[in-house]
């Protein structure tokens, strides 16, 4: 089991984000968490990253407990986050905004084949290379946060709604580069409100509800459950 | 039809009163050059531009910590003065001479102002702004009374020995030292260097990325607390090499003297755009000749140079607040 979380509990002062929640990722899968706006989906990725800390419960990665260790020694551990929003670095350029994924490697050729492993998913960001981050399209930045997670070569990518604020067209076009980018060997945890998109690339996806996993299965079965359809696919 | 006069009119205003602002600078500083002749006039300049660079050197330490943990650092012109002292000690106890006395200096000033930051600035890292900013005067205000004791630098002032002689050149009427070659020269030099760490290094990448977003930074694996540090060094490096400067250039030091070229570059960084390095550079060669200026050409001008440095202040704020170089106020989302 490459990530397994027990019993999470985070609070933000008094209002308790996560209420206990409990999932695992096997090496090579995609998971989706999907759910409601304040389900504690984007609370349960900055918990795994280490931004915040769970008053109960624990965070495994390979078996190692990670909820003490700081956000800047779980990356080289090997999980990288694409925050919600992208977060990527407004005034810094494009391959400025890459040399910062890679921030805790050292080898420069390494660093530099991992970058034409971006551009190839990712043939836009080449082409603005020197462009500043901030200056990118919705669908570019979103990119380009993509490809500043990968730099890190991760086992683990955390993806925080990667679909937010795009076109549906290029919704698809990010779903197929996930797709592609754990066909080549990274297991993928995707938090989406677009959980129709989600669970089409899925494996296994857990539904949250107000800090509490209220649902798990297979995609399919999630899929097809009467009450996620009705509540989340909108029929 | 209407909409597009008015509008146009309206720009044709706006352009009579630039007009009319650069007539009535240069009718003023026409005015003020032959007033004492070009050769007063320039000299003034020149030892303006001179006083600039070293503002400039404290300044930056002003805007590069503020552009990263939004703190106004007031202990800053009292860590120019430590390293005016500690210059001091390593030229007239230690007999070193200049260039390892001013490495001497902005090692010391580093040491001090990461502790600074650590001790003081750290605990309150998520407390208020106000809290940390009551605390920086505070801790200015200790540096300047601790030092000031008989067993520290005591509270007298002191004869600052120069490391080397003063050598004059004379073109025309201007006077030019071997002080303002050094202080213009090795000022550029800091300032390139500064450059290349923020532009070029992986350290200033990083840093420029935290300034931007702290945990997105984290996320990258940047160790946030560790770029803080490196950032108040560097100011202090800056700073230290400042105090040295400016106690070779005005042989008197003693405990306080930080203060007012403290605020001084304060006022520089604001009016530059506090943030921005090219606008503390900038502002401060305006401080700095602001400063000259009134004093060679406002009658008692030596008494009223604070007043109109904080009257530059006053103008910024009211004028536009985000400085020559400043950007909007653009909290992420």
């Amino acid at each position: 089991m490459l990530l397994e979380v027990n019993d999470l509990h985070v609070a933000y002062g008094a209002i308790r984000a996560l209420q206990g929640i409990s999932f695992h990722l096997e090496e090579g899968e995609i998971v989706t968490l999907i759910g409601a706006n304040g389900a504690g989906k984007s609370t349960t990725l900055r918990t795994i990253s280490g931004l915040l800390r769970p008053f109960q419960g624990d965070i495994l990665l390979n078996g190692q407990s990670i909820i003490r260790t700081p956000a800047e020694r779980i990356v080289p551990m090997g999980i990288s986050q694409v925050p919600e929003g992208r977060q990527i670095f407004s005034r810094l350029t494009v391959r400025e905004n890459l040399e910062m994924g890679a921030y805790t490697r050292k080898d420069k050729g390494e660093i530099a084949r991992t970058m034409e492993r971006v551009f190839t998913s990712f043939p836009r960001l080449k082409e603005r290379l020197n462009q500043l981050g901030g200056t990118l399209s919705g669908g570019e930045q979103q990119m380009l946060a993509m490809g500043r997670g990968m730099m890190s070569r991760p086992s683990l990518l955390l993806l925080d709604e990667p679909s937010m604020g795009l076109a549906p067209i290029l919704v698809e076009e990010i779903f197929e580069i996930i797709k592609e980018i754990n066909q080549q060997g990274t297991t993928i945890l995707l938090v989406e409100q677009n959980a129709a998109m989600a669970l089409s690339v899925a494996n296994r996806g857990y539904v949250l509800e107000t800090g509490r996993i209220v649902l798990e299965g297979s995609a399919q079965e999630v899929l097809e459950n009467p009450q996620v359809r009705t509540a989340y696919l909108g029929e | 039809m209407k909409h597009s006069i008015t509008k146009w009119s309206l720009r044709s205003v706006v352009w009579l009163i630039y007009a009319a602002l650069a007539v009535g600078i240069l009718w003023g500083v026409l005015y003020i050059v032959q007033l004492n002749g070009p050769t007063f006039f320039f000299q003034a300049l020149l030892d303006g531009v001179r006083l600039g660079f070293v503002y400039a050197l404290i300044a930056l330490g002003y805007t590069l910590v503020y552009g990263i943990v939004s703190l106004i650092n007031f202990a800053h012109g009292d860590v120019f003065m430590v390293g005016a002292f500690a210059s001091f000690y390593a030229i007239t106890q230690y007999g070193w001479g200049f260039v390892p006395a001013i490495l001497f200096a902005m090692i010391i000033c580093t040491v001090l102002n990461v502790v600074i930051e650590r001790v003081a600035y750290k605990p309150l890292r998520d407390a208020p702004r106000i809290a940390a900013l009551i605390t920086a005067i505070g801790v200015s205000f200790f540096l300047e009374y601790f030092t000031a004791l008989r067993w520290v630098f005591g509270a007298d002032f002191i004869t600052y020995q120069r490391p080397f002689p003063v050598v004059v050149w004379r073109f025309g009427g201007l006077i030019i030292t071997n002080i303002t070659v050094i202080i213009i020269g090795l000022t550029l030099l800091l300032l390139f260097v500064l450059q290349y760490i923020i532009k070029r290094t992986k350290m200033g990448k990083a840093m420029r990325a935290t300034a931007l977003d702290k945990s997105a930074a984290r996320l990258m694996g940047i160790n946030v607390n560790g770029i803080i540090s490196f950032t108040f060094a560097l100011g202090a490096a800056l700073a230290g090499a400042g105090g040295v400067l400016f106690a070779i250039a005005f042989p008197q030091i003693w405990t306080f003297m930080g203060l007012m070229p403290g605020l001084k570059a304060f006022v520089a960084a604001v009016l530059g755009g506090i943030g921005s390095v090219p606008g503390a550079f900038v502002g401060s060669l305006l401080m700095g000749s602001i400063d000259v200026m009134v004093v060679s050409f406002v009658p008692m001008g030596s008494r009223l140079r604070d007043l109109f440095a904080f009257l530059v202040l006053i103008i910024v704020f009211l004028v536009k607040p985000t400085g020559i170089f400043g950007e909007p106020q653009s909290e992420k989302v």
